[in-house]
């Protein structure tokens, strides 16, 4: 019995290394690679680059994209904006810069298998052996400020999108710039629609991903709903593999009337689907990133009522009118013409994601224009300079030592999704009411 | 009240899957000995089994069971004729060894061709409320499954020959053997069904959440403090054990957060190992 019990030890421990190899290896086909081996992702076509004629220049736009993993979803998508946004600028003949210079793009990307370790090593080498001009973050926050170390320290400018958290940018980085709305904005919409929604409502239940972007979003909202005299009655995080999520609903307490929270797609589309299946009640339930998918509605009934904060939507109302009136220069295609484009070349409906990939790509583009360089410090100072508004929204940074490259321009519209008569399900935009398609609604009863 | 009930319902209901899992390992433990570090990619290619035939042919989770099993008692005999059968008489370290190799292998051919993705059965029965309590049809179905493939083990190892032969070579092999018992055909089936009931218990779990190529990994950990739990080669044991560990799941998150259950779990797996190495039902 005890050779038996000092061998079933021996197995746990050796079963327990495993895991943990397993637990860090969101694919560890990497580890059977080596770096020589490595080969840019040929999926990107917008790489292949045609031989230079005199006077014409090739920028490459690098960056990483989690083809593999699980910000797959996410990731691919923001890589398509990119990939569209040089296919439209180069088509129609580049950016010409003061010197008389034609400058045209292509893309270098590696698959960073959402993994933040790899995400280093491929920007070192996007910089020093593929030599990127202009660099975008990969997709989510964790590995975009993975990302914006490399970044600062080799002096390129890097926009980030896909990354919202605003921890990276009180690092007292330069030439990093972000493209999303910060974290701390995300879901505080949510807690002013519920006051306006279900006026009597008090009680807010908050589960959510214990990653920096989900935190830094659930943090300033906790705070935002306490300061507007809401009670968090649940505040609890789950670990980013978390399937389960029993315990969590067992423990939103009767009478609540918001649930939020969620973290990333396939997370918050399970914690949706079970709170759909244990029927549990509340007027609100408001998660990040997943919601605003169009694959959410997979989901089927689970997905009604359910709103979620988005960066961007083809149903948004910015246009070069609304620039006008506002003030600002307008910049890119309209959204219309955006939301056409992209589905023409994916045959799919175009993303938040999809529109923040476009968005970095042409920010790059805005400025390049605007400084008539591609020099570090000239296209730094047009990016500092910049305040405009585009098919995305506005885009304005902050230059202030502590918080430099923050968006300040661009705000989230929130979106809800609605079961139409004939029974497919649509999300349309419920906030904020100047933006909305529709009104919003209280969940029915489960 | 009302939170403590739900969870210990919850918890209740996800220990038959644990205990099935946790069955296959207990049996192929009993009686040849071996501790099977490929239980859980196992358990994995029972998750992928159900899953490939939901999405490519439509088949009904639950019907695709009874394909899975077959899967899983097919592999199972394959591993046991290449890796473990030239090893079972030599030192544990070795078979121990063959087992992971056997691990490594079937995750990496996963990972060459469906990479690390989440993937999920989209099959939902919603839910049955009684009163307060919710329980979802997916763990109720995957709880009765459970208790079916324990019982169809049962009337295998009690009430048929090649049953009673698995029982008599885990008693005594030599005896066994003496009584004209062909016993290597005795030990692969075991091993065989082993897998099966590994597979299985995937498949039932895979009805119920999403699933990567390396979500075998945590059930097989679950497996053995189950297994020392309830009993060393004892299958009965080994449901009691996946009946407390569920139970234990339900109700540690009440009091404090969700992770530090696996915290709980292992010092309890140590306890267990100190206090009363042989389990509540183990063998002496």
């Amino acid at each position: 019995m005890r050779s038996l019990t000092g061998k079933l030890v021996l197995s746990v421990l050796v079963g327990s290394l495993v895991l943990l190899g397993c637990g860090k290896q969101e694919a560890p086909k990497t580890k059977a690679q080596k770096p020589q081996a490595e080969k840019p992702a040929a999926a990107t076509p917008a790489a292949q680059k045609a031989p230079e004629a005199p006077g014409t220049k090739t920028v490459i736009i690098g960056f990483t994209a989690s083809k593999s993993g699980k910000l797959k979803t996410e990731g691919e998508r923001q890589i398509n904006g990119v990939d569209l946004w040089i296919e439209q600028v180069n088509a129609k003949g580049g950016v010409k810069l003061a010197d008389g210079t034609t400058v045209k793009f292509a893309a270098k990307s590696y698959d960073d298998e959402s993994n933040k370790d790899r995400v280093q090593e491929l920007y070192t080498r996007l910089i020093n052996n593929d030599k990127a001009d202009f660099l975008i973050s990969p997709y989510s926050s964790g590995l975009a400020d993975a990302s914006a170390v490399i970044a600062q320290q080799y002096n390129k400018i890097m926009i980030t999108t896909g990354a919202a958290s605003d921890s990276t940018y009180k690092k007292g980085y330069t030439l990093i710039y972000q493209a999303y709305t910060p974290a701390s904005r995300y879901l505080t919409g949510a807690v002013d629609m519920l006051g306006k929604l279900a006026p009597g409502a008090k009680k807010i239940a908050i589960i959510h991903e214990k990653d920096k972007f989900s935190s830094d979003v659930v943090n300033a909202l906790k705070a935002y709903a306490i300061s507007k005299g809401y009670e968090v009655v649940l505040f609890e995080g789950y670990d980013k593999d978390t399937t389960d999520f029993a315990a969590f609903i067992n423990k939103i307490p009767p009478g609540t009337d918001a649930i939020m929270g969620g973290g990333h797609f396939a997370d918050t589309s399970t914690l949706t689907k079970q709170l759909y299946e244990k029927k549990v009640n509340s007027k609100m339930i408001a998660f990040l990133v997943a919601p605003p998918e169009p694959k959410f509605a997979e989901l089927g009934d689970a997905c009604v009522c359910v709103i979620g904060p988005s960066q961007w939507e083809p149903g948004v109302k910015y246009s070069p009118e609304a620039a006008k009136a506002a003030g600002v220069p307008w910049f890119g295609p309209t959204v219309e013409q955006f939301d056409q484009s992209y589905k023409q070349k994916y045959n799919e409906d175009p993303s938040y994601h999809s529109a923040g990939g476009y968005a970095a790509g042409m920010i790059i583009q805005a400025a390049i224009e605007k400084a008539g360089s591609i020099d570090t410090d000239k296209v730094k100072k047009a990016l500092d300079e910049m305040n405009l508004m585009s098919f995305y929204g506005d885009i304005k940074f902050d230059t202030s030592k502590d918080n430099h490259g923050l968006q300040m321009g661009h705000e989230m519209v929130y979106i809800q999704w609605f079961k139409e008569p004939k029974g497919t399900f649509v999300k349309q935009i419920v906030w904020p009411a100047s933006a909305a398609s529709a009104k919003p609604f209280v969940c029915p009863t489960r | 009240m009302q939170e403590l009930i739900n969870s210990l319902t919850d918890g209740f209901l996800l220990g038959f899957v644990y205990g099935l899992a946790a069955m296959g390992l207990s049996l192929i433990w009993g009686v040849m000995s071996v501790i099977n570090l490929a239980h859980g990619p196992v358990i994995t290619v029972g998750m992928l089994t159900t899953y490939l035939l939901f999405v490519h042919f439509g088949l009904n989770p639950y019907l695709a069971m009874i394909i899975v099993a077959a899967v899983g008692l097919a592999l199972g005999l394959l591993i046991y004729i290449i890796a473990v059968h030239r090893v079972i008489s030599a030192p544990h370290l070795s078979s121990l060894l063959a087992t992971f190799a056997v691990n490594m292998i079937i995750l990496g051919i996963f990972n060459a061709i469906f990479g690390g993705d989440q993937n999920n059965i989209s099959y939902s029965l919603g839910s049955l409320s009684i009163g307060f309590v919710n329980i979802t049809y997916s763990r109720l179905l995957a709880a009765l499954g459970a208790v079916l493939f324990t019982a169809f083990l049962y009337l295998f190892l009690y009430f048929t020959r090649p049953g009673k032969a698995i029982r008599a070579v885990a008693n005594n092999r030599e005896a066994a053997e003496l009584m004209g018992i062909p016993s290597v055909q005795v030990l692969a089936l075991t091993f065989g069904l082993g897998s099966l009931l590994a597979a299985v218990a995937g498949s039932l779990i895979s009805t119920i959440f999403p699933f990567t190529i390396f979500s075998g990994g945590p059930y097989e950990l679950k497996s053995f403090v189950i297994c020392v739990l309830g009993g060393l080669g004892n299958p009965l044991g080994a449901l009691l054990g996946g009946l407390i560990l569920g139970l234990m799941e339900g109700l540690i998150p009440m009091w404090m957060p969700t992770s530090w259950v696996p915290v709980v779990e292992f010092g309890l797996f140590v306890f267990v190992l100190v206090v009363k190495p042989t389990g509540l039902l183990g063998a002496k």
